[in-house]
């Protein structure tokens, strides 16, 4: 079920009745209620579309990689077996990279293959590539190449790392101060582990050696020109022998962000070297133990809050576990410590945040990028504050939320397109919070009712399932932080051919979000054309401008901004000179001025400043709001938790596709519920215990719960079509609404994700260990009610001097 | 070990190890690479195809129990009018496309056969039942909500 | 794609016999184990394998003298839609039901989960609840070994190299009240973290409270609470000739919390999964009990 509305202080100067708008109904003056079906849909349902290891190269080699089976040693040798014919094959290792040894990103920090005496720095880190012509000669080769190695004294405790990837400190007002005003003081300490992007298609990267002496790879990928600058670099490559072309995408959520860039580097150098194609496509157990994962975060609250509800101080400290290599992660904290707070007016706070370096696989980009982990910390803490106070969880949150006018703690002011209140209220309303929470709080157990002794059921019989409702708040930057886009500079371009086509040429990716409809749909509307008259050119780096990576809910907003400003300047130029509609006139222009070509560069929007450097000013060009109230069944007995209904309210600017914007919202809501219940990676000596899919669990669709999306427009000005992004939004704000349905459920605050019944069960006492927090050491144990306490948190886990405002600047690819 | 089976109505006959999996046979040896291979472990069922009428993952199936079998893949589904390049999508196929049951597509091929062993099995609309028949059909973009409502469209009646 | 191991295709059980005879193959029949396994991560694939898919002796469920009597090659879709496993093992047809999805139940069989000897094979503590013999043949004839006495250690069985699993009888379940509960991962897909089935016989409920009186012939089966499939004999003890009382529950869950030794896996803990098995043999009896 949908329901669309406007919000409520859209209007200004005055509070207008929230407009609903029912599925298929069409709304004078706004967008169609439906969007033209997925433009490359029929082929996705007919098996004609070519993924990467659909796409078939006569006489093509076959890949493979050797890895590190250790985390952290010395790499002595790589010896090859005497017996093997090496002839057949070929062996590339570290020596054979013509360029820097270098994965291009951020830093500069990761290989593309550990050199011999090089560091070996976590478990299935690449040493050492191999091609053969078939698969069983391939099998034979790998096992014929041994490695040597030295063990060295491996790091797995981020907060014992004294290797920094990033810090931050954002503060405002006076911390002091506000403690000082505060009537209760809320201290909590919370702890989420990796969570594996699984997108359905593994990573799978095919390179073809080019006559130019270059190499054209052809793959699952999110970022075309991510790899491109990799290739050039490591390959000594110019710009047109290094050539990225996307294959049909299956999934990418972040873990085709930057990984792919690596495996194109080793497809390539295998390619080069047997001058012949090469496959490298990873089986489920290659890309679990390999590539990157959200990162595993320590976050800690101290809050002060007066009787009211009203929020007077939040200090706030973020460690995340960069894993081996700092791949994006300075930008992941930066955007996880810039949410820390959660969407909520509060004059003094101090947000510090680190990321350290351990001896695992490293961590990248995973939808939501860093905000899930730091906005379940802040959610869980409101509503552990709400408990605390005795206040509704509605009412506290209608208290702080942000509205037009706020500042946040980096200075911005929030000036417009601000609809937490909405979305709070819409979600709460189609829920039915407040009724429902009353029924759950009817049919609790009363405290003290169940015998938690050995064996015996907690509950009575009568009361052996518990329901329980939750409600979480979330915001999220639309598209880069910071400067980021500024920095970027990306093209699109809107072509309209010498034959008289209209073609899209951007660099942003179809990997199931839309891209491939949206774009044709507002490029048509601005040209005044039918949909179907509107082509889009391959994502090929040889053919399309550098519109960016597609990450960061960047696609819809920012290049589909630019798509429209190109179109808006093709269909001016076209009427000045035809004198017609350009509709009427298109075609005959195209003829007689052959190809026409518009380039649109990224704009600051207008306004919009922000600092790198003192970590001050407008963090975001404007921000998603997304409110979720999840219902819970809890098996008192087993702990045993069944999400049953979602609803899920997001604004998201103005609804470009109804469809494709409500597909996001539920996708992203269920890897929020996976997040929150089931998904759990486990590591033994730095490597990933859960590296299949019998292991590493996602919910089915008998796991899924209903979800219904609600979509809430508040137009975001300086685009032009009024979009913020949707699609990292609803993975914010669902594990905290599970987490606090679990508590109504049961009344056990759960403080680690997963909430897995093994968690649950131990935090209502029927077990007397509870389980090790997923890949961080255990620490301190969980919050704590105190008043007035005014310890420092946790004293010298932070290794800057206290309350110095050092960041660290941001460089290279944002987000 | 020779292998004769029919393929969407076609006869194919192939000789080939007869451990090697159905999956590789139709994506490599008949060049049908609409099935997917998802995890190589009857997890995901990106790979899932209709033997002899059951809905199996291609991945878990030897060959060698495949000889005299038929097979239906999602290359089977849309019928191609005789005479017409253009194919026409089934029911199903319609209805993933208007409810906006594919996002990236990688499982689409594998849900679509397990929603047509669903259907040809005499299930209708019941959002439960549907959920209960893709189970073995993970899908990581659509949180399957569309894809529900896509299937119960195709089963007669709009859900619930 | 995975190796590709020799098979061998036998068209009768006497063929198949022959082949095992002549040397150690890997039978295979849905594939839903033994595929798996030839990729080589998990660990080494089979060398040789034989392919028994087509041996239509192992097939068919069929009532003798009140025995029922399942071919090993009984997928759990046949299981599940069988009238007579319905009427007479609902619980074996429950465990089915939680294996896997469709795909998994159209193609894996009884014969497979009970060789495969998985500690969290799903059917197999209803096998060992419901006193179930394992009939198993080879060249040198057939022999039964009754379900209690077939999974000796980690993933191994009473099968000699030669043997096949060929199909498991049931005594006449009449009279007998059998319960199966899964604790998964998730709610469809999932291997266990504990799995249990209670068979008992209702004694006359001489009192006419409707407890239905004393137990006897209490079975407890469990799996993934051990490193093989086990009858949880102390608590049996506990459980016979006792009624479903609040404090037989009591005793018995104890019993069954002390008597079990689980490990911490990438599943689930030891600690749960002691303390959720005696909570849900708890529940069983409670619910037996009716109080």
């Amino acid at each position: 079920m949908t329901i669309r509305t406007a919000p409520r202080t859209a209007a200004p100067g005055g509070v207008a009745d929230a407009l609903l708008v029912h599925p298929g109904e069409v709304v004078p003056g706004r967008l169609k209620a439906r969007g033209p079906l997925r433009r490359e849909g029929p082929e996705k349902l007919t098996g004609e579309a070519k993924y990467a290891d659909d796409l078939v190269f006569p006489g093509a080699w076959f890949g493979a990689t050797i890895r590190s089976t250790e985390p952290h040693a010395r790499l002595m040798g790589v010896d090859l077996d005497d017996g093997f014919d090496w002839s057949k094959v070929v062996v590339v290792t570290a020596a054979d990279i013509p360029g820097e040894n270098i994965v291009s990103l951020i830093s500069d920090d990761q290989p593309v293959l550990v050199p011999v005496g090089g560091e070996i720095q976590h478990q299935a880190e690449p040493l050492v590539l191999v091609a053969a012509p078939d698969r069983s000669t391939l099998r034979a080769a790998k096992r014929a190449i041994r490695v040597r190695t030295e063990r060295l004294e491996p790091v797995f405790d981020p907060l014992a790392s004294d290797h920094v990837f990033a810090h931050y400190e954002i503060s405002s007002g006076d911390l002091d101060a506000g403690f000082a005003e505060a009537d209760l003081v809320l201290e909590g300490t919370y702890r989420v582990g990796h969570q594996e992007q699984l997108y359905i298609e593994n990573n799978a990267m095919i390179a073809v050696p080019r006559e130019d002496g270059g190499v054209a790879v052809h793959g699952s990928l999110q970022c075309p020109y991510y790899i491109h600058k990799a290739l050039k670099r490591a390959l000594s490559l110019d710009d047109v022998r290094a050539q990225v072309i996307q294959a049909e995408t299956g999934g990418g959520f972040g873990g085709k962000e930057e990984y792919p860039s690596i495996l194109a580097l080793h497809a390539a150098l295998l390619a080069l070297k047997c001058r012949k194609p090469v496959r490298m496509i990873y089986d489920r157990h290659e890309d679990i133990a390999a590539t990157t994962k959200r990162h595993p975060a320590i976050v800690t609250h101290r809050t002060g809050v007066k009787r009211d509800g009203t929020l007077v101080a939040q200090d706030i400290e973020l460690v995340m576990d960069g894993g081996a290599y700092c791949t994006l992660t300075p930008v992941v904290l930066s955007r996880g410590a810039l949410h820390a707070g959660g969407p909520y007016r509060c004059a003094n706070v101090r947000i510090r945040a680190r990321a350290t370096r351990t001896n695992t696989p490293p961590n990248g980009a995973f939808r939501g990028f860093g905000a899930p982990q730091t906005e379940f910390a802040a959610e869980t803490q409101l509503n552990r504050l709400a408990e605390a106070l005795d206040i509704d969880p509605l009412d506290i949150r209608r208290r702080n939320v942000y509205r037009v006018g706020d500042t946040t703690p980096t200075g911005q002011v929030l000036r417009e397109s601000v609809a937490g209140e909405e979305v709070l209220e819409r979600a709460a309303e189609a829920a039915e919070f407040e009724r429902m929470r009353e029924k759950t709080a009817r049919s609790r157990p009363p405290a003290g009712s169940g015998d938690t002794g050995n064996g015996r059921p907690l509950a009575s019989a009568a009361a052996r399932k518990a329901q329980g409702i939750g409600l979480a708040l979330a915001w999220h930057g639309a598209g880069f932080t910071g400067s980021g886009e500024v920095k970027l500079a990306s093209v699109a371009s809107v072509e309209l051919t010498g034959a008289g086509e209209i073609r899209i040429l951007t660099a942003s990716t179809e990997m199931g979000q839309g891209t491939k409809t949206i774009f044709p749909q507002l490029v048509a509307d601005a040209l005044g054309v039918p949909y179907e008259a509107v082509t889009i050119a391959p994502q090929d780096t040889a053919v399309v401008p550098d519109s960016g990576p597609t990450v960061a809910s960047r696609t819809a907003m920012v290049v589909g901004g630019l798509c429209i400003k190109a179109a808006e300047r093709l269909r001016t130029q076209v009427e000045n000179s035809t004198g017609g509609a350009f509709a009427d006139t298109y075609r005959d222009y195209a003829r007689s001025h052959g190809a026409t070509r518009i380039d649109q560069r990224f704009e600051p929007y207008p306004g919009v400043q922000f600092d790198d450097s003192t970590y001050r000013g407008d963090a975001y060009p404007a921000y998603g709001w997304a409110a979720c109230v999840a219902e819970v069944d809890v098996d008192l007995d087993t702990g045993e938790v069944a999400v049953t209904n979602v609803v899920a309210a997001d604004d998201i600017g103005r609804v470009i596709h109804p469809i494709l914007a409500e597909g996001q919202v539920e996708g992203g809501t269920l890897q929020a519920v996976g997040y929150a219940t089931i998904e759990e990676m486990k590591l033994v000596d730095g490597r990933y215990l859960n590296d299949r899919l019998a292991t590493y669990i996602i919910p089915t669709a008998l796991d899924a719960p209903r979800i219904t999306s609600i979509l809430v427009e508040a137009p975001f000005s300086g685009a032009p079509h009024g979009a913020k992004g949707v699609g990292e939004l609803p993975m914010d704000v669902g594990a905290p609404a599970v987490v606090a349905a679990i508590h109504d459920a049961t009344g056990a605050w759960i403080h680690d994700l997963p909430a897995t019944p093994e968690r649950i069960l131990a935090a209502l006492g029927a077990t007397t260990t509870p389980p090790a927090p997923a890949s961080v050491s255990p620490g301190a144990s969980a919050g704590q009610v105190e008043k007035k306490v005014e310890e420092p948190i946790r004293r010298g886990t932070d290794p800057r001097p206290q309350g110095r405002t050092d960041p660290q600047p941001l460089r290279g690819p944002q987000d | 070990m020779n292998i004769r089976m029919l393929v969407n109505g076609a006869p194919a006959e192939i000789d080939v190890p007869g451990s090697r999996r159905l999956l590789d046979v139709l994506r490599e040896d008949l060049g049908l690479t609409g099935t997917k291979e998802g995890c190589g472990e009857g997890e995901c069922g990106a790979c899932s195809v209709i033997l002899d009428g059951q809905l199996v993952d291609a991945c878990l199936v030897p060959i060698s129990q495949v000889d005299g079998a038929t097979v239906r893949t999602v290359e089977g589904l849309a019928r191609r009018r005789a005479g017409e390049a253009d194919r026409e999508l089934d029911e199903l196929q319609a209805a993933f496309l208007a409810a906006g049951g594919a996002q990236c597509g990688i499982c689409t091929p594998g849900m679509l056969m397990a929603a047509r062993a669903y259907i040809d099995g005499g299930g209708g609309p019941d959002e439960e039942a549907i959920r209960e028949a893709i189970a073995g059909n993970l899908c990581r973009c659509t949180g399957y909500t569309k894809i529900v409502e896509a299937i119960a469209m195709a089963a007669g009646r709009p859900a619930v | 794609m995975p190796v590709e191991p020799p098979i061998e295709v036998p068209r009768t059980l006497v063929e198949a016999f022959d082949v095992l005879a002549s040397a150690p193959h890997r039978p295979i029949a849905g594939g839903t184990d033994v595929m798996v396994q030839i990729s080589g991560e998990i660990g080494p694939p089979p060398d040789r394998m034989i392919d028994l898919w087509r041996l239509q002796e192992l097939r068919g469920i069929r009532l003798a003298d009140g025995v029922l009597a399942i071919g090993a090659l009984e997928t759990y879709t046949d299981i599940r839609r069988s009238a007579l496993c319905r009427e007479l093992v609902p619980a074996l047809v429950e465990a089915a039901a939680t294996i896997g999805a469709a795909q998994i139940q159209n193609r894996g069989t009884l014969g497979g989960n009970i060789a495969n000897a998985s500690p969290a094979g799903d059917t197999l503590p209803v096998l060992l609840a419901l006193d179930a013999t394992i009939v198993v043949g080879s060249q040198r004839g057939e022999r039964s070994i009754p379900a209690a006495d077939f999974w000796i250690a980690y993933r191994r069985t009473a099968l000699e190299p030669d043997e096949l699993v060929l199909r498991v009888l049931v005594p006449p379940p009449v009279g007998r009240e059998i319960r199966f509960r899964k604790i998964g991962t998730r709610r469809a897909q999932a291997i266990s973290k504990v799995v249990m089935a209670l068979a008992w016989r209702p004694g006359a409920d001489a009192d006419g409270d409707g407890d239905g009186g004393a137990w006897r012939d209490v079975r407890l089966g469990l799996g993934s609470v051990a490193e093989r499939p086990i009858r949880a004999a102390k608590t049996e003890a506990v459980l016979e000739g006792a009624r479903p009382t609040t404090e037989t529950a009591d005793r018995a869950a104890e019993t069954l919390a002390g008597e079990i030794q689980p490990i911490d896996d990438v599943r689930s803990t030891a600690d749960y999964r002691r303390v959720v098995a005696a909570r849900v043999l708890h529940r069983l009896i409670r619910d037996a009990g009716g109080w």
